[in-house]
């Protein structure tokens, strides 16, 4: 039986700065919440799939991370490696409601 | 079955001496008959084929050993040419037809080239054989100077003729207390008259060059290697390096012992052959019509007769040319052809403007030019030396004549105007005709295609802008004369400097800004482009430009450096690697109270706090801080340490305070921000026990001051630093770090180390930037600016509370 994640609040969008990131801490490991130039959200497991590089101390641009271990790109929308890397980290459902933030994180 | 037998039997050709001239015989010999000759090189030195008229610019920082390799081993192997590189050849056997190497090996021939070159003069004063006392012939002299730049602080150069005076501004450049001692009245008296020659010996003294004349050297002394150089008036001149250039003396030995005619040279006809007819000789080696050779230009024409003649391609005899000399010195501009010397039959033009340096002396005879000096602006020597060389009548032009093609060639100036048979390229001989035949039925479209393939400024490199010129008449719009630029990254077309010029110029003054105006292709660039672009703000715009932590490597934004398991390491500042029981002790505590599991000494006299996490950082820093300890910058493409040694304080061998002048360094850099990690070091004597010479800035101190050093990098690929100068006060150590600091700060692309940069520019233009005063204060004024407003504590900062977010989480989910 698959257990449903639950919408949390987790802050305000006005809590990351643009084009930067914060770090939610949860049991298992943290994750990445990151803030584009437009005012986009998007939410993934903060290790890149390379060495587990904190993707959260990465630089933001577009819709992408460099990872601050090695340069590996990663996609904010599906978590993918950009070419020639590969390899995929698991995003996170993430919702903005009003500056809200939201995320469904697995109990 | 020999299958060998099927092919026709090639002739056996052997070269001995593997020089400019005998390499250049094999050219042209295999571009008229790629298949008829098996090759057989001796040549003395273990190198392939070398331009040697490029060892000053060697030696002057300005090229590098691998630039003037004309010939590498590869080539001999493409053109499958036996190459005998470090065995001289020691004896020719003419009825076995044999050489025999000085290693024993031997080589049969049909035909001989003899190319030994010739030997420098040195004149038997006393001690002219002490260790010290060199000449300048190979790229085994230039290492003998530079190494003798870097141990000893004066040199003393006999002879003031071209080779001499190359020399002495190479020893200068690097660092050398340089005299030059011509026995002459006037320098380079072959070449220039006594007006040009005064204006020489002026410019050379500005160059920090000391020339005397009419110096009779007596003597050379010295205890097991040279001292002091004795003048025949007595004067004494101290040395640690004695360069004689005094002038070459045809290389005959090999032929003499061989039985062939000899006069002053090696003798020969018209078609290059010696007493012998199956033995050619070619170069500085030859005596033609009593006349021995020293310059580039006929001796490659010789090559051509000998070519001809050895592959029965044509039978043209050999006829000298008049030959043009330039100085290669850079900023000095002088072209000297032809006879000036004048007689009861030749007339005089002379154009001088004293004020600007200008001295121009053409001589005429029967309404022919006949001789050409140019001082002080030389831009104009190919058209007198065409007008020399084709015997042209001037009678129409003479009254215009000194004020060059631009007056008096019908208003057109430059190459456009020259006739297709002028030389471009006085040292290969190659005409405007041949060069623009090339560039149209090859479809050439740059100076190095041009250079390939027709030799046009390959070798001594002066009238490459001539060539340049060329392209841009031949080809109109479609040249393009910008060289292939790198883009920054992908999100621009644009190069580094372009983007640096740009936010100057057109006063950009954030990243969205510069994007902006320089069409970038990404919404916001990307983590190259970004960091690069905040840092030439930073740089561009001090106290006006609001740093961008966006646009900051992690360990720059966090002041701290990330490890693999994403925590942090913290290396507090210790001023010129000094300390202190109560800094150690603050240390001490700080890793008990914050459990922090290694502490590590670094390669910079530093202490290194690993393993502490995100949120730890501000409370380790408060600790420190309130300590004395501020941030070492350890993390950044900044001023790191300055490492130094105990110095005078403490050392028996040391010679000035290094430990001082190294927290002086470290006080006054700290805290900037440049193109890569930037790191100094001081050491108390030459001992060097700081290892200065493999650092961003070193500086080294003897008995009598201070040496600066830059560019060196012990990183993956090692660089020694070159000697930018040596000063003798503290002040000036100061003056000159900061002008250097900034100067890498404002020329450098980013993430270029000050090793990179300087192999890119040239030390010597380095040099140049700071040797002139009042642009070093310019530059140090700069810095020292920008330092007022970039010297605070980031740590200081964020154990107050600044930038929180950055070390905190923004939720914890259960």
């Amino acid at each position: 039986m698959t257990e449903t994640a639950a919408w949390t609040r987790v802050g305000a969008i006005d809590d990351i700065p643009i084009l930067g990131s914060r770090v939610v801490a949860t049991p298992t490991e943290d994750i990445a919440i990151f803030r584009t130039a437009g005012d986009r959200i998007f939410a993934l497991y903060d290790r890149c799939p390379h060495k587990q590089g904190k993707l959260s101390q990465g630089i933001v641009h577009g819709t992408a991370v460099t990872c601050p271990l090695h340069n590996w790109v990663i996609g904010l929308d599906d978590g993918l490696a950009k070419d020639p890397d590969e390899g995929c980290v698991d995003t996170v459902p993430v919702r903005l409601e009003g500056r809200d933030i939201f995320l469904a994180v697995k109990p | 079955m020999n299958m060998i037998a099927k092919i026709p039997a090639r002739r056996r050709l052997i070269l001995i001496g593997n020089g400019m001239a005998g390499v250049r015989a094999l050219e042209e010999i295999l571009t008229r008959a790629p298949d008829v000759f098996d090759i057989t090189v001796f040549g003395a030195e273990p190198h392939g084929n070398y331009n040697r008229i490029m060892l000053s610019p060697v030696l002057a920082g300005e090229k590098t050993f691998s630039d003037i390799v004309t010939h590498d081993r590869d080539w001999y192997e493409t053109n499958a040419i036996e190459l005998i590189a470090g065995e001289a050849a020691a004896t020719i056997d003419r009825d076995a037809k044999t050489v025999t190497g000085a290693n024993g090996t031997v080589r049969p021939y049909d035909a001989l080239i003899l190319a030994t070159g010739s030997n420098p003069v040195i004149i038997p004063f006393p001690g002219h054989d002490l260790p010290g006392v060199i000449a300048f012939r190979d790229i085994g002299d230039v290492d003998t100077m530079l190494a003798a730049s870097r141990t000893g602080t004066h040199a003393v150069v006999i002879g003031g003729g071209l080779l001499g005076l190359e020399a002495a501004n190479g020893l200068a450049r690097n660092g050398m207390d340089t005299t030059v001692l011509h026995l002459m009245p006037t320098l380079m008296e072959r070449q220039l008259d006594p007006v040009s020659a005064g204006l020489l010996k002026k410019d050379l003294g500005h160059r920090g060059m000391t020339v005397l004349t009419e110096a009779n050297t007596k003597a050379i002394h010295g205890a097991g290697k040279v001292e002091t150089v004795e003048l025949a008036d007595g004067t004494m001149l101290k040395a640690d390096l004695v360069v004689m250039a005094v002038g070459i003396r045809p290389n005959t030995a090999l032929a003499k012992s061989a039985g062939l005619d000899i006069g002053r040279g090696v003798k020969v006809d018209d078609f290059m052959r010696t007493s012998d007819p199956a033995i050619y000789a070619v170069g500085e080696c030859v005596e033609h019509n009593g006349a021995v050779f020293g310059l580039v230009a006929p001796l490659f024409d010789m090559a051509k007769i000998l070519a001809d003649h050895v592959t029965n391609t044509a039978e043209t005899p050999y006829i000298p040319a008049v030959t043009g000399t330039r100085l290669k010195v850079t900023g000095i501009d002088m072209f000297s052809a032809g006879d000036f010397t004048g007689d009861d039959t030749t007339d005089d033009v002379i154009f001088r403007d004293a004020a600007r340096g200008v001295h121009k002396h053409l001589t005429i005879r029967d309404n022919k030019l006949i001789g050409a000096v140019l001082y002080g602006e030389a831009a104009d020597s190919g058209w007198y030396f065409d007008l020399i060389r084709r015997g042209a009548d001037i009678s129409d032009i003479r009254d215009m004549l000194v004020f060059g093609p631009g007056v008096a060639g019908g208003g057109d100036s430059g190459v456009e105007s020259l006739p297709d048979t002028a030389e471009i390229c006085g040292c290969n001989g190659v005409s405007k005709g041949r060069i623009l035949t090339a560039i149209a039925e090859l479809k050439l479209t740059s100076v190095d295609e041009v250079r390939a393939r027709t030799k046009a400024s390959a070798s001594c490199g002066s009238c490459t802008c001539n060539v340049e010129k060329l392209l841009q008449f031949a080809l109109g719009d479609g040249y393009d004369a910008t060289p292939k630029i790198k883009a920054m990254c992908k999100c621009t077309a644009h190069g580094h400097d372009a983007v640096r010029a740009a936010i100057v110029e057109r006063r950009l003054k954030s990243i969205p800004a510069v994007m902006r105006a320089l069409d970038w292709v990404s919404p916001d660039g990307c983590a190259s482009c970004r960091p690069a672009l905040n840092f030439y703000l930073l740089c561009a715009w001090p106290g006006e430009y609001a740093d961008d932590a966006r646009s900051r490597f992690v360990n720059e934004r966090m002041h701290a450096n990330i490890q693999k398991d994403g925590t942090y390491s913290v290396v507090p500042r210790m001023w010129g690697g000094v300390t202190s029981a109560k800094e150690l002790r603050a240390i001490a505590d700080v890793v008990d109270k914050y459990d922090i599991p290694t502490v590590k000494v670094t390669g910079g006299q530093r202490i290194d706090l690993l393993g502490v996490r995100k949120e730890q950082l501000p409370h380790v820093w408060r600790d420190l801080n309130a300590a004395g300890m501020v941030s070492g910058h350890a993390y950044g493409k900044a001023l790191r340490t300055v490492k130094t040694c105990v110095g005078s304080e403490w050392c028996r061998f040391g010679t000035q305070d290094s430990t001082a002048m190294g927290v002086a360094l470290e006080k006054m850099t700290w805290g900037s921000w440049t193109p890569h990690k930037t790191k100094m070091a001081v050491s108390g004597c030459p001992r060097n026990c700081a290892e200065a010479t493999i650092k961003d800035f070193g500086v080294i101190a003897t008995e009598s001051g201070w040496d600066l050093h830059a560019g060196g990098n012990g990183g993956i690929t090692v660089r020694v630093t070159d000697l930018l100068a040596k000063v003798s006060t503290e002040e000036e150590v100061l003056e000159y770090a900061a002008a250097f600091m900034q100067l890498y700060r404002e020329e450098a692309r980013y993430l270029e180390r000050t090793a990179p940069w300087i192999e890119r520019v040239g030390v010597a233009y380095v040099r140049d930037r700071l040797s002139d005063a009042g642009g070093r204060r310019l530059l140090r004024d700069r810095f020292l600016e920008s330092q007022r407003l970039a010297q605070s504590d980031p740590w200081a900062e964020r154990a107050e509370g600044a930038e929180s977010h950055e070390f905190r989480s923004l939720a914890t989910v259960e």
